[in-house]
Order: C-alpha cells, then structure tokens, then sequence
C-alpha cells in the first residue's frame, strides 16, 4: 500500500516537473525570441528536468524492479506497450501538426517556435519515458543471474548516470572532452553489460518468437523516437539556443545507446538462439521426465502407471514415431504396453526379430540401431526402419522390454540411447522398490491374519475343564509366534461318563487354527452321543476327509472316563503315547498301542487301523498327554527333550498335585531349552485319579 | 535344511534324504518324489538313513502319495531310518500304511514283492 502511494506521488511529481520544464523552457525561449530578459534563470529547465528524470526513474524502479509475478514476456510486453504509446501520441502530434497546416519551422514566428518547442518536449518527456521505463526492464533482465561482480558493475552504471545529472544540472562549463569522455564511460560500459543475455536461454520456443516480435517493434518505436527529437531538436536548434537539448545531456544519451545496443543484442541473441531451441527445450523436458520417473514410486498406485510413464517419457524424449512395453514379469503376466502401434503390428516385429534369432537386439550396446534397422528392413509391409531396443532389469531379472521405433532409417544417435537406458534403468530400479513396499506390506497384512488366527486358536480351548470327585486335571497351551494348532478339551457325557480329547492339527497359521474348530466341533458333536472311543475315531476321520487338504492330517487321543467302573477306554489316532503312572507299583511307562492318525487313510479301511483300548485306573494314578512340542522341544546344542527325559520327570513329582505337575513340567521344559522364546507349542494335560 | 540326491539302481529311483524335513524343506521332498513319479519309475526307494528328523509336514508329503501311489500301482518303500525317525512314523501310524524296510537290500526286496 506504501509504495503503491509513493509510485502515485512519483508520477505526480513527474507530471509536475513536466509541467514546469515545459513552462520555464518556453518562457525561455519565448524571451530569447523577443530579445528580452528571461524572467525565469536559465539553468532552472535543465535543473527541472533532471528532477522530472529522477522521478520518472524512481517510479519505474518501483513499478518494475519490485513485481515479482512478471516474466520476461510481461517485460517486453510492458516496454514495447510504452514505445506504441509514446509512437502514438507522436503521431497524433504530428497529424495536429499537419491539420493545422504544418507551420514551417524557419518562418520565426514567436508563435511558431514556441509551437515546435512545445511538441518538442511532449516528445522529450515521451522518450525520456519510453528509455527509464526500458532501462528498469533492462536492469531485471540483465540481473537476472547475477555475479557479485554484474552487480557492482551495474551500481557503478546506475550511480555513475545518476551523478551525471548533478554535472548536467549546474552546467558546469561544458567542456567538450569531459562530455565526450563520460559518455565514452558510460556507452562501454552499457556495452559490456548488455553481454548478459542469460535469460534468453530460460524462453521457450513460442516466448522467443514473441519476444523477437516485441523487440523488432520496440526497436522502430526507439529510432522512431530518436529522430523525431532529433529533427525536432534541430528545428528548435536552428532558431535558438536556448531550449532544453539533450545532445548535451549525458544521461539521456548513454541511456539511447545502452536501451539500443541491449534491444538490438537481445534480438539477435534469441534470432540467433531460436534454431537451437527445440534442443534446449528436449533437454529441459528429460530432466523433468527423468524427476517423474523417480517420483513415480512415491505418486503411483501401481507398476503398470510406472510403465506407462515410462513408456510415454521415452517416446517423447527421443521423438518415436511408436513405440511398445513389452512386460514378462512371470510366467503367467504377459503385458503389452504400445503407443501409436497395434498389438499386432508389435508382436509381428518382435517374432520377426526372434525368428532370425538376432541375439543382441535387447542389449544396451550403443551401435545396436543400425543393425536392427537392417533387420527391419527385411519385415515386409512394416513402415519402421529404426528400431531401439531396451531391457529392464528388476533384481537382476529382465523383467521386460522397451522397444522405440521411428519410421526414418537410422533415427536414433548415440545421445538417445543414453537417455533410454537410464529412463528404463530407473523405472526397474522403481518398480524394484515398488515390489519392495508391496512385499512389506504383504507381510504386514500376514502378521496380521496371523495375530487374528492366534486369538481364535486361543478362544478354541476352553477356559474350564470338567471336574470330577473322582480325579483332578490340569492343562496348559503355549503356542510359538507362529499359530499351531494343539487342541484339547473335555465334555461330561452324564453324571459318570467324561470325555477328554488331546489332539495336534498338522501344519501351523491360519489353515491349522481352521482345522482346530472344526475338530472341535467333531468332538463336541460326537462325544455327546457316548460312543466308542474307536468309533469316534472313525467318524471323526470321515468328517475330516472331506475338509482336510492333501497332506494335513490330525492326531487325537480320545478317552472316556467311567468313574462308577473305575475304568477307561480310549483309542490313539496318531498321538503321542499315553505317559501312565501306575500308583500301586509305582511304575511309569507309555501305553504301546497302535492307531493311525486322522486324514492319513481317506476310505473306509480307517476303522482297521484304530485300535480300541481299555484300563482300569486306581487311586493316586496320574496320566499324562502332551503334545509333540513336548518331546521334541530342543535345548542350545540341538537335542531333544525326548521321551526319555519326559518319562524321568514325572517319577520325579507323581506325589503333587496335577497344577503342580503341570507347573514344574512347564519349568523344567523352559529350563531345558534355555529360552523364553519357544519355537513350537507346548500342551500338556494332566490327570490325576483319587 | 534338505540334500536330496537321486539315483537309480535296478530300475528304481533311489530318493536319498539328508538332513531335516521341516514345514519349509517338505516341499523339495514333494517335489522330488514328485519327479521321479514324472519321470515313470514304478519302484521308488527313500533312502532315510541320513534323515535326522521329519515333522509333521514331511511325513504329511509321504501320507498325500498313499492312495495316488495305490491307484497307480506304484510301489515305495524307506529304508534305513534311525530309531528316532522310525519311532515319529510309527506315533503316527504311518508304519502301518508305508512299506518300511529295515536296509536297502531288504528294501529292494519288499518292492519286489509287492
């Protein structure tokens, strides 16, 4: 808002100072005609002048240096709009001139000569406009990349023209060679400053035909300008010498000859420059297209967009008539990706190519176009006689290939090449990471699925077991990271008749989890109709046939207990042994019996190769059953807990309780392996008879 | 970790195991038993006395080729297990469905007969 005000003011004092240059000098001149005694000093227009000169310099300073939306265009645009301005008034001047019958200069009239003085600094006050307001877009264009050195060199210019007013004000005797040599000063060092052309490189193809347009103008308005004060001047120069001239005023004459010299450089330049252009602009567009590429892994959603913008960023860097992305990935992914060619047309020329076996057609070998030109060439009815063959490596394995054609013959050179390697080398090395992440997250989501099937593992197993006056039981579950799928359970079938069940699902995660339920819903839905231990282990082998995949199978052992016989029956599917304890001969052993586990045998043979067994347990007995983790947990040097080691332990502690048992098992067990991190799943259940 | 060499003698395929079958090494079992199916034999001889542990996962690749192997009338036997091998296949009964021979001689013997 401040400068906004400030620029208003400076315009104002511009108009003012125009105003009063234009009254002082005609009354000069008028005096001078009349031969009488200018009321006004003769220095004061050269003074007013310089005050209207630093005006109009300070409003273009702040009206230029400081907008930061305009670009080079919007410069020229701005200074060529200036120069039409000012042209126009001019020759609306001389149009007014002209229709009032173009009063002849030499015919002296006082009237006629103020007339032409008046015209004279309307035209001054234009072109000292038209070059401050040329000089400040000059300045940002010059500056525009600046060296410590273009700067001081720039304030020594700007200053320096900025003291020359003080010099032109108080018309220090005008000595000819002083002019001379500050003009001298100030043209060579316009000169060397109008060497800077650096933002020229920065236009596009289209900017620099505008510019060149903008600038031609700009300089006719310029010589336009310069003659119509020159003859003007040298009317009024004819009559008198006392008028405003600015021949004598170095500001305004370095600033014709750096605002020239700069206008007709920077034509020349960009004239010069525009052929190379196109080249220019391809390179800014690889590395704009080289950025995407490299960005694509964090932008895109998926690999194929990676191949499309490489695709599309190859093509329109080495200028393809066509091109195709050819993507193996696997066996089973076969992707065609094409720009401006069919599939058909593609898959013609491939097969061609790999039908006269041309081994080094996907190689990044530089002289490779040549070669596969001539190839091309023997492919009948194909309007391709360049061919650029790339292939794109992920982890080493070529993934796929990047094929560009052009319908000239040897259209690619050694620079496009490069630059398709190192597109097609950064999309593998994109889709690489792509892969990456993809795989991350796919394990994310696995440790995930597996959190959930522990959690359903966990709420398989029931909370409470079924007591008894006639025994205690005790049971504990640990599984690894890993889900596993140990399952036991017990149902009371009536008032004497209890059903237990320890069984080890085959494999581990979720599938194992899933198998779990479906045993238990087995043994919740058989156990209730009290049947025989072996025949429960025949349908449940049926129901499982049909649900267990190749290879799965499930061990069980399944008891009943008949606390009014004292006696139970159980049958072993594949379990691990019965661990007894025989109270009254203090004996300890494991039941040799036989059976198969579930799954294994898929037809109604199974039932042959269940055994139905059969004991009578007494007071103080305890039974173990576990699972495998048990006996085949592993301490530091690799070896087993084993049968053995298990059989030892429980002659150990057969006088505790089973929670006991169960306890000092569990330790002795984490003792045994050296770890807190078990690597496999531990169930143990514990009976004890009373 | 599995090594699993194969060679023939006598017109059976001889599938020697060394080292440990887990969850992971049970799939180059199935695929070498697999192969050797491919590849025609009518007699194969697993070869476990290298075989230092199996777990359920190995031992579910020898139970999944029971029927097919019945069906198609070919004939496996192991051979040459040490007692704590042995004594994983006889817990789970799979000494009941699988031709177990205590040698190689013996093994050769038994898939004769059959």
């Amino acid at each position: 808002m401040r400068s906004k005000a400030i620029t208003r003011l400076l315009f104002t004092v511009g108009v003012i100072t125009w105003l009063a240059l234009v009254f002082t000098d005609i009354s000069i001149l008028f005096s001078s005609l009349s031969n009488i005694k200018p009321e006004v000093p003769v220095w004061l227009p050269g003074v007013i002048l310089n005050l209207f000169i630093l005006s109009l310099f300070y409003y273009y300073k702040l009206k230029i240096e400081r907008d930061e939306v305009l670009n080079f265009v919007d410069l020229l645009w701005r200074v060529f709009a200036t120069g039409l301005i000012s042209t126009v008034i001019s020759l609306a001047l001389r149009l007014v001139e002209h229709l009032l019958g173009s009063p002849k200069i030499d015919s002296h009239s006082a009237f006629n000569v103020v007339f032409n003085d008046l015209v004279y600094l309307i035209n001054l006050g234009l072109m000292i406009g038209f070059l401050m307001m040329a000089f400040s877009a000059w300045k940002r264009l010059i500056l525009y990349q600046k060296s410590k050195w273009l700067l001081r060199l720039w304030a020594f210019f700007e200053v320096g023209l900025l003291v020359t007013l003080v010099y032109n004000s108080f018309r220090v005797p005008q000595v000819e060679w002083l002019f001379g040599a500050l003009l001298g000063i100030f043209v060579v060092v316009g000169l060397v400053l109008s060497g800077n052309m650096k933002w020229v490189a920065f236009l596009n193809f289209k900017q620099k035909w505008t510019s060149l347009l903008l600038l031609l103008l700009t300089i006719f308005y310029l010589l336009y300008i310069f003659f119509t004060n020159s003859t003007l001047s040298q009317g009024i120069g004819e009559v008198s010498t006392f008028y405003t001239d600015y021949h004598q005023h170095v500001f305004i004459m370095s600033l014709i000859v750096f605002v020239t010299v700069y206008s007709i450089f920077s034509f020349l330049v960009i004239l010069f420059n525009l052929p190379t252009t196109s080249v220019f602009e391809q390179k800014l567009e690889e590395v704009v297209n080289f950025q995407r590429i490299s960005q694509s892994i964090q932008t895109e959603q998926s690999e194929e967009s990676v191949y499309n913008i490489l695709l599309e960023t190859s093509v329109s860097s080495v200028f393809a008539d066509a091109a195709w992305l050819e993507i193996n990935s696997n066996a089973h992914e076969h992707k065609l990706f094409t720009y401006k060619i069919t599939d058909k047309e593609s898959y013609d020329i491939i097969h061609h190519l790999n039908s006269h076996n041309i081994k080094g057609v996907f190689d990044q070998g530089s002289e490779k176009t040549k070669n596969l030109s001539k190839h091309l060439a023997t492919l009948k009815g194909s309007r391709f006689r360049s061919i650029l063959a790339f292939p794109i490596y992920v982890k080493g394995d070529n993934i796929g290939t990047l094929a560009l054609l052009k319908e000239l013959p040897e259209g690619f050179n050694k620079e496009m090449t490069k630059i398709v390697s190192t597109f097609s080398n950064q999309a593998g090395i994109s889709i690489e990471n792509f892969r990456l992440m993809e795989e991350a997250l796919q394990n994310e989501r696995y440790k995930e699925e597996l959190k959930i099937a522990k959690m359903v593992q966990k709420s398989l197993l029931p909370t409470l077991l079924e007591q008894d006056p006639d025994f205690d039981v005790a049971a504990f579950s640990e599984s690894a990271d890993e889900v596993g799928g140990d399952y036991y359970d017990t149902l009371r079938i009536n008032d004497h008749l209890v059903s237990i069940i320890i069984a080890d699902v085959s494999g581990k995660g979720t599938t194992a989890a899933f198998h779990m339920s479906q045993m238990k819903g087995i043994f919740h839905s058989l156990a209730q109709r009290d049947i025989a231990p072996d025949e429960f282990m025949v349908q449940a082998n049926q129901a499982l046939v049909y649900c267990l995949e190749r290879g799965s199978f499930i061990s069980a052992t399944y008891f009943i207990i008949n606390t009014q016989t004292k006696k139970i029956r159980y049958a072993r599917a594949g379990h691990c042994p019965v661990l007894y304890y025989h109270a009254d001969r203090q004996l300890t052993e494991y039941f040799k019996d036989k059976g198969v586990a579930l799954g294994m045998v898929r037809n109604k043979s199974y039932a042959s190769f269940i055994q139905a067994n059969e004991f009578a347990y007494k007071p103080g007995d305890i039974m173990v059953l576990y699972t495998d983790g048990v006996t085949e947990a592993k301490d530091g040097k690799g070896e087993e807990f084993g049968y053995e080691r298990l059989l030892a332990m429980v002659c150990e502690i057969k006088d505790l309780a089973p929670a006991q048992i169960q306890d000092y098992m569990i330790h002795k067990l984490y003792e045994f392996s050296g770890t807190e991190n078990i690597d496999d799943d531990y169930t143990t259940m514990i009976v004890k008879f009373k | 970790m599995i090594h699993i060499k194969r060679l023939q003698e006598d017109g059976a395929d001889v599938i020697a195991l060394v080292g440990e079958i887990d969850a992971s090494s049970s799939i180059e079992l199935d695929l070498a038993i697999a192969k050797s199916v491919g590849e025609g034999f009518s007699k194969i001889l697993v070869d476990c006395s290298a075989l230092e542990y199996i777990s359920s996962a190995g031992l579910g690749v020898f139970m999944s080729y029971i029927e097919e192997f019945k069906d198609r009338n070919i004939k496996m036997v192991l051979f040459g297990m040490s007692d704590k091998v042995a004594n994983t296949f006889s817990i789970l009964g799979l000494n009941e469905l699988l031709h177990i021979g205590k040698d190689k001689v013996q093994a050769k013997q038994i898939v004769n007969e059959l």
